[in-house]
């Protein structure tokens, strides 16, 4: 029940007007980012982050978090209205969302979808009211070889259990990590890797990477493709929203499966948008007529919009647990804890109770209002799409150029943003996963900061990271899960014959 | 009842066509790109084995992580190279084609101008010229409604950035000539 007395103290933090205020403004920012093409969750916080640079955390971390619950909410109106996806995860969306708009159901199938997203949402805010300040507390008890075992995990899990060619997870991450050494050496304070530049001793910030990688390249991928566009306007009248509120029980077995979907694979990095496709999966498998599925079933939208929420909600619980991030997005908001002087970690829970406090409260007031808000408006964002990519593509290319040189008032990270533009752009196109690279790039000095102290504390001996039950089941696992491809088809080769021995019998 | 009354239609007049010839293959692109990171994984390599990449008293020096990182992206890269070279199953796809092309390098080409712009005459100087050339030249909208948009585009980032937040922008000769 502690954790209740604090979340109502974040109310009591939140409500102020400047507060509800600046999360208006996040919100309709999202939706608009999670609706125009060529923009997305992750690059719209990164290039709206330099707004934030000069409020206080809580207000800063409340306007940027409301963007990504608007972008989640956006994403959304384009995959019913147009059959485009906004985002990757929205893709599920598609199969039942736009049959329903073509059927002239457009109004009940946003509906559908804002409500799904917004109880999948309140779940993962629910886990993580009653699970983050646990694992927090847990993880005080850590030292560094703790840390980078759970670093080790991080990365490990990804090699492992990407599905992506696993040489190109293992470049891109091995990659992301090198970059995030350039500069001073934190424990020695020696250069590395700067050749003599005096803009390379900064080091290549994170967030500039970010805002070159989703932003600048996903302009030049929208380019490639025909953007011409023709889809359905529809505007929610309150009796549509009611006859769809009241047969939401009937669903609750796939609202509820979503949820859980998502919150465990938002916390692990598999992503929102691996749970949107295997919520609708699920639903399907264990629908009476799975046939009806792709023809505009109210389910087929509940099922993927729920799990995409509860997945892009819960990736936020490591994060504020743990100061590792579920998903690109949080990796950029752990960006901008540090950027507002922030030390992401179990310590937050202790150190900065207003500021955690009021980012949880935060989550639970921007879904409400972000469901009032996205429920009445929608007919305003669909047409936004009216407007031409031809005066878009140069305003964000102009919004990413600001928030490059933002971070540290430096041209050179403007030209930096337009190098990572084409890396992300080409790496895109052959298939080399950008997730992995982001996620090595935030995290790298902490987890070489970690394995270095744990390494002068136990004098160099590696045995360190099997020194206790806690780091060596963790340390045991992270290698388990990277060797997970091959023990896995191991398995798979013992099933099978067992398998033809039984048939042959 | 459900309203779909009006629908939305937004045409793309300069749309890239769907048979158009590839440039070239992804597989020549993946053995470039494959070659490139090999190049700097040899680099960056080089640089920490010389900083010290070796294990002393208190643990690894400083090189010694960044080294074996880029033996690992060095391998990654490699082995990516030889399966490039090997498989010439996905190989033939079209990395992009040459309407694709052109098409990206209609947004690529201004941006790097404007990047350069920036470097020299300031951020919302570039900008204007930026969005209000890329509406008249790519997207064919009429002068006056590109030089407006433009103009109110860059005012507001001005407003918001410099005044409102003080986050400063880098300015050039047109901006210290107001005073700012």
């Amino acid at each position: 029940m502690e954790a209740f007395g604090l979340l109502l103290h974040g109310f009591a933090v939140l409500l102020t007007w400047k507060t509800l205020v600046l999360m208006m403004v996040g919100l309709v920012l999202g939706i608009f980012v999670g609706v125009l093409p060529g923009l997305g969750g992750p690059n719209g916080v990164a290039i709206l982050l330099p707004l934030t640079f000069t409020m206080d955390p809580t207000s800063a971390i409340v306007m940027l978090s409301c963007i990504y619950w608007g972008a989640l909410f956006g994403g959304a109106i384009t995959s019913i209205l147009f059959n485009i996806p906004g985002e990757a995860w929205s893709v599920a969306t598609t199969f039942d969302g736009y049959p329903m708009a073509q059927q002239g159901r457009a109004a009940e199938a946003l509906t559908a979808a804002f409500t799904s997203s917004f109880i999948g949402s309140l779940v993962a805010v629910l886990l993580i009211t009653f699970l983050a300040p646990m694992i927090s507390s847990f993880a005080l008890k850590f030292g560094p070889p703790e840390f980078f075992a759970v670093y080790l995990l991080t990365f490990c899990s990804f090699v492992g259990l990407g599905r992506e060619a696993k040489h190109k997870t293992v470049i891109s991450m091995s990659l992301g990590l090198l970059l995030a050494g350039v500069g001073m050496d934190t424990v020695s304070g020696q250069l590395r890797m700067t050749f003599g530049s005096a803009e390379l001793l900064r080091g290549i910030n994170f967030l500039v990477a970010v805002i070159g990688l989703f932003g600048i390249s996903e302009i030049l991928l929208t380019m490639e493709e025909r953007l011409a566009l023709r889809g359905h306007a529809a505007s929610i009248s309150l009796r549509v929203v009611l006859s769809v509120w009241k047969d939401l029980p009937k669903y609750w077995v796939t609202l509820l499966r979503s949820s859980f979907i998502g919150c465990w694979l938002g916390i692990t990095p598999g992503g929102a948008i691996a749970a949107s496709f295997m919520g609708y999966n699920l639903a399907k498998r264990f629908a009476k007529e799975p046939e009806s599925f792709g023809k505009g079933r109210i389910e087929g939208v509940f099922a993927p919009e729920t799990a995409a929420h509860a997945s892009g909600t819960s990736a936020l619980l490591p994060m504020l647990a743990l100061g590792i991030p579920g998903s690109g997005t949080a990796a950029i908001l752990l960006g901008g804890l540090m950027v507002w002087g922030l030390n992401p970690g179990p310590l937050l829970f202790v150190e900065h109770k207003d500021f955690v406090w009021g980012l949880i409260a935060s989550m639970y007031l921007g879904n409400v209002v972000g469901l009032v808000l996205v429920l009445t408006t929608v007919p305003i964002f669909a047409s936004i799409l009216r407007v031409p990519f031809a005066a878009v593509a140069p305003m964000i290319v102009v919004s990413c150029a600001i928030g490059a040189y933002a971070i540290q008032n430096a041209m050179f990270d403007i030209w930096l943003m337009l190098g990572f533009g084409v890396v992300g752009y080409v790496f895109k196109k052959i298939g080399t996963p950008l997730a992995p690279f982001t996620l090595a790039l935030v995290l790298g000095n902490r987890a070489e900061d970690a394995f270095r102290l744990s390494m002068i504390g136990s004098g160099g001996d590696l045995k360190v990271f099997w020194s206790n039950g806690l780091v060596g089941s963790i340390t045991t696992l992270a290698i388990v899960l990277l060797c997970w491809p091959a023990i896995d088809a191991l398995l798979g080769r013992v099933g099978w014959t067992q398998r033809t021995r039984t048939t042959s019998r | 009842m459900p309203r779909t009354d009006l629908e939305i239609v937004v045409d793309d007049p300069t749309a890239p066509e769907e048979n158009s010839p590839a440039v070239t293959s992804s597989g020549t692109v993946e053995i470039i790109v494959c070659l490139l990171l090999l190049a700097l994984a040899a680099t960056l390599g080089y640089d920490n084995w010389r900083t010290g990449a070796s294990w002393d008293s208190t643990g690894p020096e400083p090189g010694y992580f960044p080294f074996y990182l880029s033996l690992v992206l060095g391998g990654g890269s490699l082995y990516g190279l030889i399966a490039a070279l090997v498989g010439r199953r996905g190989a033939a796809e079209a990395f992009v084609t040459r309407a694709q092309a052109r098409r990206v390098m209609a947004v690529f080409v201004p941006t790097l101008m404007f990047c350069v712009v920036t470097q020299f005459f300031g951020l919302y100087v570039a900008s204007f010229l930026l969005i209000a050339g890329f509406m008249r030249a790519i997207g064919k909208i009429a002068l006056w409604k590109s030089l407006l948009t433009a103009f109110l585009f860059t005012a507001i980032m001005f407003v918001t950035f410099d005044i409102a937040f003080d986050v400063i922008m880098p300015k050039g000769p047109l901006e210290a000539a107001f005073g700012y």
